[in-house]
This record gives C-alpha cells, structure tokens and sequence, in this order.
C-alpha cells in the first residue's frame, strides 16, 4: 500500500472513533502547547533581561568590593571575607590617573541605601544613591525637567535631591513641575532639583524608582559606612567598547596595588556588561531548560496515552487485522497502518498544540502588557519544529510496540477473536 | 490431470499446554479446477484446521500442500499473505466485513493490499454487479441486509480473480431462503466464472449440492463422497 493510501486510511479510522481521538490528540496538545509556551517564555525572559543589561552601555563597567568569584553575582565572591579592604573614594580617584589607566574616561563612586522619602503626608521607600556629577554622564540619564546634580552641591555637601520619575510620581501624584519642591529623607528637608526621564525597568531594580544625592552629603548625612570614604560601586566608562578588556587590566592593576594584593587574591571584582550578560544568560538558559523540560514530560504522558489507546484499539480490532491479513496484508502493511495512525495522532496534536502555545504566549504577554511589564514571549521557529517533530517522532517511538502486536498477530487466531 | 489443490499427508499437531492435539493425522486429497467441493465432518474433526491450511491462513505441521502450482507449505508469511491475496477469496460465516467502509470500500480492500493504484474501482463495481448489488454500492455493512453484507463479502472474494473461493459456513447467519440464495449465487459464479470451490459446512443441504464431499473424522479422511446428482 501506498503511503498516501496509508494515510487516508489512517484518517478514516481515526474520524470513526472521534471522542477516543481527540481526547488522545488532547494529550499531546497539551504537551506541545506546554513546550512552546514555556520556551517562548524562557527565551522572552532572556531576551528581555539581555535587552536591558545591552541598554546600560557597552563601555561600562563595574568595580565592586570582594573578590569575584567564578560564576555568582557581585558580592557573592567566594573568598570574599573580612581582610578584604572596601572600595575607598581614594582608590576611585586613583583610577582617574591618565597615565595609569588611558582607557577609562570617567569614574563615577557612589554608595547605595534605602531611605523613606516623605512629602506632606506621603511617603514611599526608595533606594537612594550617593553620586557624583560624572555618574549622569556614565549612565547615561536624560532629564525630564532640572538639573542633575553638580560639582558645587558636592563640594557644598548641599541638601539637594534628583528624583527617578516613579519616586517623583510617587510623591506628588506627578512627575512633573516638582523642582523646587521641598521633600524629606528619613526626616532631613532635601530640595528637589530634577526629575529623570523614564527609562523602564532596568537590570538591577527600576531606576525609575530612586532618588540621587551628592556624594558628600550621602556620605556625611544618610548613609553611614564602617570605613571612612568608603564607596559601595565605581562605575567606570571606558573610551570606547573595544577599549573594556583593557581598562579591566589598568583597573585591576592599579587596585591590586593600592590594596596590596597579589595576584589571583583580588578583594574587589570588576564587571563588564558581557561578564553581566553571560550570567544572566546562563541563568535565563538554565531557566528555559528547566521549564522546557518540565513541559517536555507532559508531551511524554500524552505519548504514553497514544500508546495505551493504540494498544486499546489493536486489541478491539484484532478481528479486523486478521480480515486484511487473509485478504493479503503483510506485516508491514499492518505495521504501517498503526504507525501512520499514531504519528498522525500525535502530529495532529503537534500542530494543535503549537498553535495553542503561541496562543498562550500571546496571553502572557498581554497580562504583562496590562501590569506595566514589557515582556514579550517569543515563539521561535526552532520550538515549533523541535515540538512538532518531537511530537511527532513521540506518535511514532510509541506506535511501534501497538503496532508491532498488531502486525505480529497470526491471522488464524485474530480471525477467531470475538 | 489440472489439480487446483494437491493435499499430501497433511499433518498439523498443536501444543495445548503440555498435551499435543492432533488436529490433522495425515490427510491427502485433490480439487480439480473448477471443481466445487464441501469439506463436512462433525466438530473436532479438523474441519477448521484444514480450512486454515487449504486457506494459506497457517502452515501444515507436515506434508505438502500444492496450490494453483504453488508449494506453500514451507512459505514464509509474507510470501503467504501474497498467496492468499491472489489466489484465495474468502467467505465466512460473519460477513467480516469492516464497518467504516462503504461495500465498494470494502471490495476495493484486497486490491489495496495487491499494491494495484488503477482501475480499483472499476474492478470492485464489477464485482459488485456480479453479485447483483449494482446500487448498493455507496452503502456500509450496518445499512445492508445479511444476506446483502454476504453477497459483498462473496464480491470482495471474487476480485482478485482467485484460483479458489474458501467458504466457512457461508450460510450459517442466514435464513435458510437467503441461505439458498446465496449457495445459487456462488454455484453460478463457479459456472460463469469457472472458478474454484470449496465450502466448509456441517450442513448437509448444503454439502449435497456440491460435485464431491470430502468427510473428515479424528483428524483423517474418512470418505469422499461423489454427488451425481449435483448441478454442474
């Protein structure tokens, strides 16, 4: 028999039993459905984080406290313990040395807390920054109204703020027309002299939601630290992209010697945006295995319901097999009428399935759209083959031992059968 | 002489548990072409067993069976399943017939599996027309009535031309006029066709209109029966 006869075949016996099919085929749309939803979510979450790490800037980089360890997120260094010497605003101006370090551009410290910021009656909590002038540019802000932090209010160590736009709207109900406004910070009037424009959501928590001080007065007022001028990160901006790796060593060099240790016991980590990158990436990857995995078992028991329901269906037609086996079909004729079934089965579903994965994927973004997320599952071509053939290949791993019984049958005794 | 079917010392032993049953004791026999012939004996005769092997549905344990010119008695299953799919037409009591397909369908089956691609239709309408179902065609099993699903099942045996029509009680669901008319149809087709029949029974009314009876007993041939009187 021809494999388009097969087919039809197939087709014709799977739509005389329509409940039993599509219950059968539910299973493996479930499966399938699972797959793509899940991939399409892993690969959004990796793209989605990739994008905005991409977004902080190629030439920056990061120089944080402890040692770095081989894989974990700054901070987290292994042999990161109590001899290691902080960051020091010392060691931030060393790095400005042009000759020392000719590829970076510009250092901007800064330490980093928590604070409750209050208006009138309103209050909200905030991470608030200690920074200095170079930071607006390292970063990359745009103001939306005022005026970024300047060299005077440092050296002044004036009680002045920049407001990210959610803190601002937080406050005020607005972000906008609020230069000039009088807040307070864990009870100390600061005055506001600019808002940031609106960014989304950033790598390391929203920077919509923060609020900016001068260094000086952080250091002096708000956030205390066991070390005198000690920093929490160095931002540092490079000349250029291609210069990172080499700025890397100048800093490594230049730190290493002011802290006195020998190479291969750093007590501070430097990050690059690709060390930044590959981190997430690998923990997205990780992430999207895992979910895909997960999903991967549901496609598996919907495979194993084919089987049981095609082992179901050679035993209720067994009188039929031993019908076509006297009217001259071989072996393989039969095999490959059961085969075709199942795989038809499961390919069927597989299509279903991808359909109603993308489906879902479309709904999740769309739940994420409406709570001011922008994360976009994204269906690759790779998942839609992958699941379909998989599914597919599933019909077929499982329809071989149903069909083999079938084909395996002798005519005599399945003729007999009642 | 044009022996059709050539039975020599068939011998079929199965093992039931830990006792051998001899269903055949050494039987041997011949049909001439054209010839139409009943097999009788009561149960536990070997009626069946000899149905199976004359059928090409199992292999003898012993001895040799000729068919059309053919030795199958040592053939592998495909090779059988190939025999059966161009030298035997079956009719069984039950009809057999697969329900999802219309009696065109299920005429057209053993072409399918003859690998034929052309004129399958064509083929089965005319078998159809031979059995007098000319317009009935379009119908499955369960809107025919029994006699009508047997006079399907008697074309979906005569399609592919076989050498030989095996009918196992091809009456035994049938009221005895349907029963009648059927026997008429395949005795004329065996005149028009000139095609070979045999017809397994334990009816006697049946057996006697058949040229010979070959009786079967414990599992050997007890006589051959000639009848005269038969229609040819």
């Amino acid at each position: 028999m021809s494999m388009a006869q097969a087919l039809l075949e197939a087709l014709e016996s799977l739509s005389g039993n329509k409940l039993r099919s599509g219950l059968t085929v539910l299973g493996i749309v479930i499966g399938v459905a699972a797959v793509i939803a899940m991939l399409a979510v892993g690969n959004g979450a990796q793209a989605s984080i990739t994008g905005s790490i991409s977004s902080i800037g190629t030439n920056l980089l990061f120089v944080f406290s402890g040692a770095p360890s081989n894989d974990g997120p700054p901070g987290s260094g292994g042999r990161s313990g109590n001899n290691d010497r902080p960051l020091t605003l010392s060691d931030s101006n060393a790095l400005m040395d042009q000759f020392a370090a000719p590829s970076v551009e510009l250092v901007a410290p800064a330490i980093q807390g928590n604070a409750q910021l209050t208006f009138t009656s309103e209050k909200t909590n905030t991470s608030i920054s200690g920074v200095t002038p170079e930071y607006y540019t390292v970063r990359n802000l745009e103001m939306a109204e005022g005026e970024f932090i300047n060299q005077e209010q440092i050296l002044g160590r004036m009680s002045v703020v920049v407001l990210g736009p959610e803190t601002a709207e937080a406050l005020f109900g607005h972000a906008d027309g609020v230069v000039g406004e009088v807040i307070r910070i864990e009870g100390q009037p600061f005055r506001v002299i600019g808002v940031l424009v609106a960014r989304g959501g950033g790598a390391f928590g929203s920077e919509d939601n923060a609020a900016y001080i001068p260094f000086t007065t952080a250091q002096a007022r708000l956030i205390k630290r066991s070390t005198r001028d000690e920093v929490d990160v160095i931002f540092v901006q490079a000349t250029t992209a291609e210069s990172v790796p080499q700025a890397v060593e100048e800093i490594s060099s230049i730190i290493r010697q002011r802290h006195r240790t020998p190479i291969g016991f750093d007590d501070f980590s430097v990050f690059t945006q690709q060390d930044f990158l590959s981190i997430f990436e690998s923990i997205t990857g990780v992430l999207t295995i895992f979910l895909g995995g997960i999903a991967g078992i549901s496609l598996l028991v919907g495979g194993i319901g084919i089987m049981n329901i095609m082992l179901v269906s050679v035993t209720e037609r067994t009188k039929e097999i031993g019908l076509r086996k006297a009217l001259g079909a071989r072996k393989r004729d039969i095999l490959l009428q059961f085969l075709t079934e199942s795989s038809l089965l499961s390919l069927i579903g597989g299509i279903i399935g991808t359909l109603f994965g993308w489906i879902i994927a479309r709904i999740v973004e769309q739940v994420a759209t409406a709570t001011g997320n922008t994360f976009i599952p994204i269906v690759g071509m790779d998942a839609i083959i992958l699941s379909t053939s998989f599914s597919a290949i599933i019909g077929l791993f499982f329809g071989i031992y149903p069909a083999s019984r079938a084909a395996n049958l002798e005519p005599v005794e399945a003729l007999r059968y009642e | 002489m044009d022996w059709v079917i050539e039975a020599r010392d068939l011998k079929k032993t199965y093992i039931m548990g830990e006792i051998e049953v001899n269903a055949l004791r050494g039987v041997s026999f011949t049909v001439k072409r054209g010839e139409v012939v009943s097999i009788m004996g009561p149960s536990g005769s070997g009626k069946s067993t000899m149905m199976n092997t004359l059928g090409c549905l199992d292999r003898p344990s012993s001895g040799d069976y000729i068919l059309d010119g053919e030795s199958v008695a040592q053939m592998d299953d495909d090779q059988l399943a190939s025999v059966r799919n161009r030298k035997i037409g079956f009719v069984f009591q039950s009809f057999n017939l697969l329900s999802r397909l219309t009696a065109l369908g299920n005429v057209e089956l053993p072409l399918r599996y003859a690998g034929l691609t052309e004129g399958r239709r064509q083929r089965a309408q005319q078998a159809l027309e031979a059995v007098g179902l000319k317009d009935r065609m379009g119908h499955r099993p369960y809107e025919l009535s029994g006699g009508q699903q047997q006079r399907v099942a008697v074309a979906r045996a005569l399609v592919n031309n076989p050498a030989i029509i095996m009918a196992d009680e091809p009456t035994g669901n049938l009221d005895s006029k349907v029963g009648k008319e059927i026997m008429t149809l395949l005795l004329n087709l065996n005149k028009d066709l000139g095609t070979t029949l045999v017809i397994v029974t334990h009816d006697p009314r049946i057996a006697e209109q058949t040229q010979r009876v070959i009786h079967l007993r414990d599992g050997e041939l007890d006589r051959i029966e000639e009848n005269t009187g038969a229609a040819q």
